[in-house]
């Protein structure tokens, strides 16, 4: 027995010191925003704030500055707002439809064709960066947040696609052959049937969706504007803006703002999240 | 009517795949044509000068720099974070309490984009100020931490927060295959008299071999792909001792005029991440009509 309880010791022990590890930089993050210069001259990393300084936060939020601008993340997080909810939109639309039909109405070639679009899943995007700002050039939609929702869009409808799929493909088929001798037809089945069943992936692909493309860094610094940048490139050009000051303060609380919308997700819906993660690494 | 309604399902998908299609392969081609044409600060469609880019990318010092970071990000990185969630998920797996609220707090850097980690990393990282600071206050006056300034080490900062962000993945997909093992294997071997490491070494790992691929294939793409991190980080710096094949293709591209050499090397990271996810992609649709 005594052995036993040495082992719980050792496992809860282990398991306690990793999350502690893992809380860490969150922890920092936060007293750091609420420390002014001061205190973080003479504190360190962890020491708590001595007092409260909520100025650092209503700095990041409307007055930083990147560059010569001096607006805040303000600006930017409405454009990643405004980027987001369109573009996640669609292109969980757009799988759930792909989906249906290459799980129910299969016709030949279609499991090839839906192969050749899983690639996209898994390809490096940097392929596409040059290609893609030449044909937003020619479409007008440089640096716009059309421009963003549209690649967005693009480069999502593989993984929308795919879970989508693969969900539907579980469902059995008498189902929806018993709906067409009823008479009912492709969309009918699609709205009255396999749409009310598809909650949980929907919650999944939203989820997963809006992490994606509210973290998104590359398609962001690369297609965007000065007035369309999404809110990761807005930190990133605050935090590496080179001024003689560092306000490491300001910083911390324009990360955690700019974390906020997609921790709240997965703070409210975690255990799709996490069922995002697991679907998101091709489970056959 | 019969005909319009056998038609409908393929011409619902047809421009999803037609965009999808143009987006993957079609870009795919263009960027390979942009890759060999002689394009430096635009495009250029009517001067070709075959493998000259190629070339010249494996004739440049920063390339390779970027190569063997990727070498030391990727192989730390996933083996990091694989071995790290490994051990997080067997010792959650001992029906401790407050499995969820731990569970929780290993994955929510996940959530997270690389560039809120990467600030806060930079932060924690940061010579004077940060971990060193901390632990000269603790009574270490010794202690010096400057590996993010520093050349050859700037890159293993990346893998610091690289693997704090991803074990909890790894972690995730590990605890989903051990819930799926049957528990009287387990039993079995314990009457048997084997110990607990051992029953883990020889019987429950070789068991999880498929979950370990995938928590590998996915990883590894996202090794090869990873930019963010490295951006905000260290911003491929100092000088370029931490460039990786995405900033380098980013840099060539974008801020040196450089169109054809970005093409290049963005062609490279293609290859490379092809040579993981086809042989895997083409296995697991293979066998899955015999599954269904």
């Amino acid at each position: 027995m005594k052995t036993q309880s040495f082992h719980r010791l050792v496992v809860y022990s282990f398991l306690v010191v990793a999350a502690l590890l893992f809380l860490a930089p969150m922890y920092v993050m936060l007293v750091t925003s609420f420390k002014d210069a001061d205190q973080i001259r003479a504190g360190n990393l962890m020491s708590l704030p001595t007092s409260m300084n909520w100025s650092s936060w209503q700095l990041a939020w409307e007055q930083a500055c990147t560059g010569v601008d001096c607006r805040g993340l303000r600006p930017y997080f409405w454009n990643s707002v405004s980027m987001a909810v369109p573009a996640v939109l669609i292109s969980t639309a757009w799988g759930a439809i792909n989906g249906y039909v290459l799980s129910m109405w299969k016709f030949k070639g279609s499991d090839v064709l839906f192969g050749f679009l899983l690639f996209g899943v898994f390809m490096p995007f940097q392929v596409v960066l040059l290609p893609m700002s030449q044909v937003l050039g020619y479409l007008h939609l440089s640096s716009s947040v059309g421009g963003l929702v549209l690649v967005h869009c693009l480069a999502g409808i593989a993984s929308t696609t795919l879970f989508f799929r693969n969900y539907y493909t579980a469902i059995p088929g008498e189902l929806v052959n018993a709906a067409r001798l009823d008479g009912a037809g492709f969309w009918r089945i699609f709205w009255r049937i396999v749409i009310p069943m598809s909650t949980p992936i929907m919650m999944v692909t939203l989820i997963w969706q809006f992490t994606n493309i509210w973290n998104d860094f590359l398609f962001g610094v690369a297609f965007s504007g000065a007035d369309s940048k999404p809110i990761t490139v807005g930190l990133n050009n605050m935090a590496n803006t080179t001024s003689s000051v560092k306000n490491y303060n300001v910083d911390m609380a324009a990360a955690v703002i700019a974390g906020l919308p997609t921790m709240l997700v997965y703070i409210l819906a975690g255990q799709y999240f996490v069922k995002g993660l697991t679907a998101g690494a091709v489970k056959g | 009517m019969k005909k319009l309604e056998d038609l409908l399902p393929k011409l619902v998908v047809a421009p999803g795949f037609v965009f999808g299609f143009a987006f993957i392969y079609g870009f795919m081609i263009w960027n390979g044509i942009l890759s060999v044409s002689n394009s430096h600060m635009l495009p250029n469609y009517s001067e070709f000068v075959g493998l000259d880019q190629y070339a010249r990318l494996w004739d440049m010092d920063r390339w390779y720099v970027a190569l063997k970071n990727l070498g030391i990000f990727s192989s730390l990185y996933v083996g990091g974070s694989l071995i790290l969630g490994m051990v997080l998920a067997i010792f959650l797996d001992q029906k401790v309490r407050a499995e969820g609220f731990l569970r929780t707090i290993y994955l929510y850097p996940m959530a997270l984009s690389f560039i809120v980690t990467g600030t806060a990393w930079k932060w924690i990282l940061n010579p004077s100020l940060g971990l060193e600071k901390l632990m000269h206050d603790f009574g270490w006056s010794s202690f010096s931490f400057d590996w993010l300034v520093q050349s050859e080490t700037a890159i293993y900062c990346v893998v610091i927060a690289g693997v704090w962000q991803s074990a909890g993945f790894a972690m995730a997909l590990f605890l989903a295959g051990l819930r799926g093992i049957d528990d009287n294997i387990i039993r079995a071997a314990q009457i048997d008299g084997a110990s607990l490491p051992r029953i883990y070494w020889r019987i429950i790992l070789p068991i999880m071999r498929p979950v370990m691929f995938s928590i590998i294939l996915v990883l590894s793409h996202l090794s090869i792909k990873s930019f963010d991190l490295v951006m905000a980080l260290t911003a491929g710096g100092p000088g370029y001792s931490s460039d990786v094949p995405a900033t380098f293709m980013f840099t060539m591209s974008f801020n040196r005029g450089q169109l054809g050499l970005g093409a290049a090397s963005a062609t490279m990271m293609l290859v490379t991440v092809a040579a993981i996810v086809v042989p895997y992609l083409y296995s697991e649709l293979r066998s899955k009509p015999h599954e269904r």
